[in-house]
C-alpha cells in the first residue's frame, strides 16, 4: 500500500508539468475511529460519534445529512481545520495529525483542496490573483501564478474574467473561482462543504455538471458534504448519510448511474427510488 | 466560449458593473448647492445683523469679516501662522497614525492584551484633555511639542479603536482559507489582515485628522504664541471680532484640505471598496 502510493506520487511529480493541467490521480483518504467532542460550557457536547469510512483514490463520495449531523464537523477535520477528539486519519498512507498537539502535517495537507459553503474570495484581489493565493503561499513566482490561474480559470469556463473583480460576478461564477483555487497547487483529493447551497436550483446543475466533469477528467478524490437529497445521488459514487445529533454514519449506499451522467438521469426510474429511499431514512431521524 | 468546450458555460448572467451606486444625484450637483446655500446663509447672516442692529463686537457684518480676511491675507504672519498649526497637526497626526494604527494591531490580535490594558485607555480618553493642557506645557514647555503632543493624544484613540475594529471584522471563513492553504503568518498579515482591516484603519484616518487639528489649536489656544489658535486669541483680547472671524475661517479651510487629502487618499487606496463611490461625508 505504502510502496504503490509513493510509485504515484513520484510519477506525478515527474510528469506533472507535461500533462494537461489537473491531471493526475487521487489519493485515498483512511477514517478510523474519528469522533469530536466539543467541551461546552454547560458539559460536553458529542458532535460525531467514533466514525469509519474508507474512501478509495478518484472516488466521489458524498456526506448527506440534515444539519447539526456533524458531515462539515468531519469535512473539517479532514481538512486538518479541527482537530478530532479521538481516532486517526490518513491522507495517501500518512496521517493527518501528528505530534502530541495533533497539528496538520503539512505535506498531508498539501494534498488536499478545500472548497467553502461561501466563496471566500478577498473583495480587493481580481479573480486570476484570488485563484492564485495558495502558490502565492508557496512563494511561486508571478509569471508562473499568472500562467497556471489563467488555465484554472478557462478550466472553469472563466477565462475572460481574470482581470474582474469578484463584486463583479454572479454567485455561481464566485464559486467557480473558489473551486479553480481550490485546484491550483494540483491536490489529489477535493473537499467541498455544501459548495453549491447558497445558489438558485438553476445555476446548481450547471455548476453540478461542470463539477462532474472536472472529476472526470482529472480523477482527484472528491469528499462533497450537502444536504440536497437529489445532489447527492446525481453526484456520488457512494453516499454516506449521517444521522442526526450526534452524528454517526447512519447508512452508505453506492450509487451505479453510468458517467458522465447528464440531468436526464433524475427522471430515471432508480434515480427516483434512490431519493426516495434517503428520504425515508433522512425524515425517520426527526 | 473557452478551451472547456464540455464544461457548461457560464449562463448565469453578470450582476452588472459592480453593485450599483446609489442615486445621490448628478456628479455636478455639490457645484451648485454648496454655493447656493453658502449665499444664503451669508445672506441670513447679513440680514440678521441689519435687522437686529448687532454690534460689531458680537456679530460683525459679512463684508467686514470679509476685508478682515483679506487685509489678513495680506500680511506674511497669518502664513508663518497657518503653517505653524499645519506642522504641528501634521506631525502629531502622524505620531498618532503609527501608535494607534500599531497598538490597534497589536490589541486586536491579543484579546487579553486588551482586556488588561483597555481601563487605561479608555482613561487616557475620559480625562478632558483641555484640562492637561496646562500639564502638557509644563512639560514640553509652550514651544510646538505641546500642541504636537496634544495633536497626537487627541487623535490617536478613534485610529486605534478603528483598527481594531478591522482586525476583529476579518471574516473567519478568509481566516480558514489561509489556514488550509497553509500560508505563514507573515503571508496572512500581508495578504489577508491588512487589505481586510484597511477600509476601517483608514475611517480612523480620517476622523483622525479631524481631531488632530482640534488638538493642535485648543494647545495653541491655550499656551504659546505661535498658531492660528494662538492668532486667535490675540484677536479676540484686541476685541476685534472681524479678524478672529476671519482666522476662523482659515482654520476651517486648512481643516478642510487636510480631510480632503485624506479621504482622497482613502478612495485611492481601497477602490474595491465600497465606501469608495464617495468619501464619508465630501
Amino acid at each position: 500500500m505504502s510502496t504503490e502510493s509513493t510509485t504515484r506520487e513520484k510519477a506525478m511529480t515527474e510528469t506533472t508539468d507535461d500533462l494537461p493541467p489537473q491531471a493526475g490521480s487521487g489519493e485515498a483518504i483512511s477514517v478510523r475511529g474519528v469522533g469530536k467532542t466539543y467541551a461546552a460550557g454547560a458539559g460536553p457536547v458529542r458532535a460525531l460519534m467514533p466514525t469509519d469510512l474508507e474512501v478509495e483514490p478518484g472516488e466521489f463520495v458524498v456526506l448527506l445529512g440534515p444539519s447539526g449531523c456533524g458531515k462539515t464537523t468531519l469535512l473539517r477535520m479532514l481538512a486538518g481545520l479541527i482537530s478530532p477528539t479521538e481516532g486517526t486519519i490518513e491522507i495517501g498512507g500518512r496521517p493527518l495529525f501528528t505530534g502530541r498537539d495533533a497539528t496538520p502535517a503539512r505535506d498531508a495537507l498539501g494534498s488536499l483542496g478545500f472548497v467553502f459553503q461561501a466563496p471566500n474570495l478577498m473583495p480587493w484581489r481580481k479573480v486570476w490573483r484570488n485563484i492564485a493565493l495558495p502558490l502565492e503561499a508557496k512563494g511561486i513566482g508571478r509569471a508562473e501564478r499568472k500562467r497556471r490561474a489563467t488555465e484554472l480559470a478557462e478550466l472553469v469556463g472563466l477565462g475572460e474574467f481574470l482581470d474582474h473583480y469578484p463584486k463583479q460576478l454572479s454567485g455561481g461564477m464566485q464559486q467557480r473561482v473558489a473551486i479553480a483555487r481550490a485546484l491550483i497547487h494540483r491536490p489529489s483529493i477535493l473537499l467541498m462543504d455544501e459548495p453549491f447551497g447558497a445558489l438558485d436550483a438553476m445555476t446548481r446543475d450547471t455548476m453540478n455538471l461542470l463539477l462532474q466533469k472536472l472529476w472526470q477528467d482529472t480523477g482527484k478524490t472528491v469528499v462533497l458534504v450537502t444536504h440536497s437529497i437529489s445532489e447527492a445521488v446525481f453526484l456520488a459514487d457512494r453516499v454516506v448519510l449521517l444521522s442526526h445529533r450526534p452524528g454517526r454514519v447512519q447508512d452508505i449506499l453506492d450509487v451505479d448511474f453510468q458517467r458522465p451522467r447528464d440531468l436526464t438521469v433524475s427522471a430515471e426510474p432508480e434515480f427516483g427510488d434512490l431519493v426516495s429511499h434517503l428520504r425515508g431514512q433522512l425524515g425517520g431521524q426527526q | 466560449m473557452v478551451s472547456a468546450t464540455q464544461a457548461p458555460s457560464p449562463t448565469e448572467p453578470r450582476v452588472g458593473p459592480s453593485p450599483k451606486k446609489r442615486d445621490t444625484g448628478p456628479r455636478w450637483l455639490l457645484w451648485v448647492t454648496t454655493p447656493l446655500i453658502l449665499a444664503a446663509l451669508i445672506g441670513a447672516w447679513k440680514l440678521y445683523t441689519v435687522v437686529f442692529d448687532i454690534g460689531e463686537l458680537i456679530l460683525p457684518p459679512p463684508e467686514m469679516v470679509w476685508t478682515a480676511l483679506v487685509d489678513l491675507l495680506g500680511q506674511s504672519m497669518i502664513y508663518e501662522a497657518t503653517y505653524v498649526t499645519f506642522y504641528e497637526t501634521i506631525v502629531g497626526f502622524g505620531i498618532a497614525v503609527v501608535v494607534g494604527v500599531v497598538l490597534g494591531i497589536v490589541l486586536g490580535k491579543m484579546r487579553s492584551v486588551e482586556r488588561v490594558l483597555s481601563p487605561f485607555l479608555v482613561a487616557t480618553q475620559v480625562v478632558p484633555k483641555v484640562a492637561i493642557v496646562p500639564l502638557l506645557l509644563l512639560w514640553f514647555g509652550f514651544g510646538l511639542s505641546s500642541k504636537i503632543f496634544m495633536a497626537a493624544i487627541i487623535s490617536f484613540f478613534v485610529m486605534m479603536q478603528n483598527t481594531i475594529l478591522g482586525i476583529r471584522s476579518i471574516e473567519p471563513g478568509h481566516r480558514d482559507l489561509m489556514r488550509v492553504i497553509q500560508a505563514p503568518w507573515w503571508k496572512r498579515v500581508i495578504s489577508l489582515d491588512i487589505p481586510a482591516a484597511l477600509p476601517a484603519v483608514l475611517t480612523g484616518i480620517e476622523l483622525g485628522i479631524v481631531f488632530a487639528i482640534t488638538g493642535a489649536i485648543v494647545g495653541e489656544y491655550l499656551g504659546g504664541d505661535e498658531g492660528l489658535g494662538a492668532l486667535a486669541t490675540v484677536m479676540l483680547a484686541a476685541l476685534r471680532t472681524d479678524q478672529l472671524f476671519a482666522v476662523v475661517i482659515i482654520m476651517t479651510v486648512l481643516g478642510f484640505l487636510l480631510y480632503a487629502i485624506v479621504a482622497g487618499i482613502r478612495r485611492f487606496a481601497i477602490p474595491w471598496h465600497e465606501s469608495s463611490g464617495r468619501a464619508t461625508s465630501l
